[in-house]
């Protein structure tokens, strides 16, 4: 029988780098003494070469097997625990994950670092002079088999052999399949019956086996009792008679066939080509715990009790079970809710997945700028959305680059501004209100608002009359083609970085803010979604359309007061906002539809803010708040302007999510192309009047 | 049908030696560590444990310890899956009662041979 398990190694590529990030984490951390660390990255390597060993994976294991042999040695305190060794570790790990990358990947392995890095392994495993101990990968050794032979075998147990759950008859049942047995039992130890202890054993054997396997084999049956009992293997002459029988190699294989060491299957050894196909790059996977599992079954179980109910009500309804009914619909109010809670629970991953790769990126970044900082993180296991966490991941990475790059200063600089020579950037997850919130702090030098401001001057992003205040000046960093490091590092400073960051935190639904102090240092917050899929949403009515406006733009909403509208030139109207003017956008202006109300005096107003920018759109009514579920236009219709999706309401009707961002882009365009079609109107008739 | 208590901190092993063990038709109980498994087996009656060594909380060699103290695991085989092919740690697994060690890589026809000799 051939069990192929080429099925198990996408969950083997899976845990191994689960594996990799662990010993990762635990190395940067590692001090001499700390067991459990130490013993924690034992078990990962342990695993990994377990692992690849079965799936014949034998670059990883050889690989492994170095690395799990330096740490053995860690781990029975045979080796001090030194920092090149660690360093050396680490380097280890990012080969492993290099070659379990390439298998996913199906790519080719080969790489000089690896070769390089397991000879610097070997190397330091010779330093002291510690026998690596080969991985006993037994040899099939049936070349000298081919001959059936008598064996002559006498077995005398220890009495307390059954003790540790060994049972001679299944020895016996064993030799049984390797050749014929014949046995006799010596039963002179036996007590009467009165003195039999069940639970010792008092017999002996003496079996003659005529087989044509060699005496390793044999010897294999008895292995895990060979400490506990006195056994002889002796070798009766061979049947030459028999052994002519037996040349035929039909003949051979249906002998060899019971064999308990059979060469492993092809299938087994072979597979991994064929079977990394299916799950070649990142899996579509979550693992998710079981109790999610539970609680989700447990939950569809009470709809369906809730479900039968309202069905039975219906058959022949009354107004009298009037009360009942409206229970069975509250109920499945509920139930829908924690289902769906439930639901989302599954997609939620601890912001830990994103956050672990942090400790080693410091701890590179320190080394290569030469600063000493520490990394503190916090509310590791707050949960994000699966699809908000793989995306949020790079733009993470550049912000603590910079902070290790930009903010945290020079050791020098730091110790003549009265400072530890020691930064700290501070790393933090944690919801607020429907939101995460990831913060970036570091105890740096902070963002010099001057530097950023001439800077921007000098780019040509602003003029040197704006003025500007404390948050618009920290927001110019988010401006494509902005840098302010003076001269390139390799680490950050390119000039491509922050507006990508921003980007992609706002592809995400999410905004990103700066804080600085000079000389205290800065801080990031990135607001996320808690998920794409499902928005929270404040229902408006523009005429007879409702749109929703994502909730978290929504900055306040007001009647407007006709004593605080000022107009500018064009259509451009603006209101007063305590000490903010902000651009009124009327909705059904912008999307050209009717409405219901077109004066401005009175109107409700939504302020909305994105990209740092506030306006108020002018809308018929507000209707409700509520969670709605996200359909991407993208995927059932085609981009429109302005909008960034679409929903199902209760009552079936399709209503529109706004993209408040593309609706000011809109908004602006459309005035500025209104200023100066007024301004072209307006030179042509002073042209006119001149002619 | 024999019924088999599989122990193994990592999830690809267990679910391996698992799928092996009931594809072969045998029933299987999965434990993700020394403590998980001391629970079932105070649950459930087995015919054979399974077990790592190396897993946190604890190992296999405690676990094996600890299954020979209840009275009906008294006898019940208990074999050590490992890597560690150390004569060393074969002492430790006798001595705390195991029956005796599947060495990996495993393999599932090994395996499957192997368990025969200990299954009543």
């Amino acid at each position: 029988m051939s069990i192929d398990l080429s099925q198990f190694i996408p969950s083997f590529l899976e845990e191994s780098f689960e594996g990799l990030e662990l010993m990762e984490s635990s190395l940067l951390t590692l001090q001499q003494g700390d067991d459990d660390s130490i013993n924690a990255i034992f078990r990962a390597a342990h695993s990994i070469k377990g692992g690849a060993g079965t799936f014949g994976f034998n670059h990883v294991t050889e690989f492994t097997h170095l690395v799990e042999t330096l740490l053995d040695e860690m781990r029975n305190g045979q080796r001090n625990i030194v920092q090149p060794e660690v360093e050396l570790l680490l380097v280890s790990v990012d080969c492993l994950r290099f070659l379990i990358k390439a298998i996913r990947d199906e790519e080719p392995c080969e790489n000089s670092k690896i070769a390089e890095t397991a000879k610097l392994l070997e190397f330091a495993l010779q330093k002291q002079e510690i026998e690596a101990a080969v991985t006993t990968n037994h040899e099939i050794t049936s070349d000298n088999s081919q001959a059936f032979s008598t064996w002559l075998i006498t077995f005398i147990p220890e009495p307390h052999l059954v003790q540790t759950g060994n049972d001679p008859l299944l020895l016996f049942n064993a030799l049984a399949e390797l050749g014929e047995v014949s046995l006799e039992a010596d039963c002179k130890e036996l007590p009467s019956l009165l003195g039999l202890d069940a639970e010792t054993l008092h017999l002996t054997w003496t079996l003659s086996l005529k087989t044509s396997v060699n005496e390793d084999e044999i010897k294999e049956v008895f292995e895990w009792v060979e400490d506990e009992c006195q056994l002889s293997i002796t070798q009766q002459k061979s049947d030459s008679a028999e052994n002519k029988l037996v040349s035929s190699p039909l003949v051979e294989e249906a002998v060899k066939a019971p064999q308990i060491k059979a060469v492993p299957s092809p299938v087994v050894v072979n597979s991994p080509e064929k079977s990394t196909q299916k799950s070649k790059s990142e899996t579509g996977s979550i693992r998710v715990g079981v109790d999610k599992v539970d609680s989700l079954i447990n939950l569809v179980g009470e709809l369906v009790i809730t479900q039968s109910m309202l069905s039975e009500l219906g058959n022949d309804f009354e107004m009298s079970k009037l009360t009942r009914l409206t229970n069975g619909l509250e109920q499945l109010l509920q139930n829908t809710k924690e289902l769906q809670e439930s639901v989302m629970r599954i997609r939620m991953l601890p912001i830990s997945f994103v956050f672990n790769r942090f400790p080693r990126l410091v701890h590179d970044l320190s080394k290569k700028t030469d600063k000493e900082v520490t990394l503190v993180i916090n509310g590791e296991q707050t949960e994000l959305d699966k699809t908000v966490m793989e995306q949020i991941g790079d733009p993470l990475v550049h912000l603590v680059r910079n902070a290790v790059d930009h903010g945290i200063e020079s050791k020098e600089t730091r110790i003549a501004n009265g400072k530890s020579e020691v930064g700290t950037i501070t790393l933090a997850a944690y919801h607020q209100g429907g939101n995460v919130v990831i913060e970036i702090n570091d105890d740096g030098g902070g963002i010099d608002r001057q530097a950023v401001f001439d800077k921007a001057v000098e780019k040509g992003l602003v003029d040197t009359s704006n003025t500007l205040n404390e948050s618009q000046v920290f927001d110019l960093i988010f401006e494509p083609g902005f840098s302010t490091a003076k001269e390139l590092s390799d680490i950050s400073g390119r000039g491509v970085g922050m507006d990508v960051v921003k980007k992609n935190i706002q592809s995400l639904g999410g905004r990103i803010q700066v804080q600085s102090e000079q000389g205290k240092g800065s801080q990031f917050k990135v607001y996320l979604p808690l998920t794409l899929a499902i928005l929270d949403g404040q229902l408006v009515k523009v005429g007879r359309e409702v749109y929703i406006i994502p909730l978290i733009t929504i900055v306040e909403s007001l009647q407007v007061k006709e004593q605080l509208i000022n107009r500018v030139s064009g259509d451009m109207v603006l209101y007063r906002l305590r000490e903010d003017n902000v651009p009124i956008i009327p909705i059904y202006q912008l999307f050209d539809i009717p409405a219901d109300n077109k004066e401005l005096s009175n109107a409700l107003l939504v302020v909305v803010e994105a990209d740092g920018q506030k306006v108020g759109l002018m809308v018929d009514d507000l209707l409700a708040q509520q969670q709605v579920v996200v359909k991407s236009l993208n995927d059932n219709y085609q981009q429109v302007e302005g909008i960034s999706g679409a929903t199902i309401l209760g009552d079936g009707s399709v209503a529109m999510i706004l993209d408040v961002p593309g609706m000011i882009t809109m908004a602006l365009k459309r005035a500025q192309r209104q200023q100066s079609n007024e301004k072209a109107s307006k030179k042509k008739i002073e042209t006119e009047v001149l002619a | 049908m024999s019924k088999i208590l599989v122990v193994d901190d990592s999830n690809s092993i267990r679910d391996m030696v698992s799928f092996t063990l009931k594809s072969a038709g045998y029933e299987t109980v999965e434990a993700k560590d020394g403590q998980d498994g001391l629970a079932k087996a105070k649950t459930n009656n087995f015919d054979l444990v399974i077990s790592d060594v190396n897993m946190p909380i604890m190992d296999g060699i405690a676990l094996c310890g600890e299954l020979r103290k209840l009275a009906p695991f008294k006898f019940t085989p208990i074999l050590m899956l490992t890597t560690e092919s150390s004569t060393d740690m074969k002492m430790r697994g006798k001595s705390a009662g195991a029956t005796g060690w599947l060495v990996k890589p495993f393999n599932p026809e090994k395996l499957l041979a192997t368990i025969k000799r200990v299954i009543r």
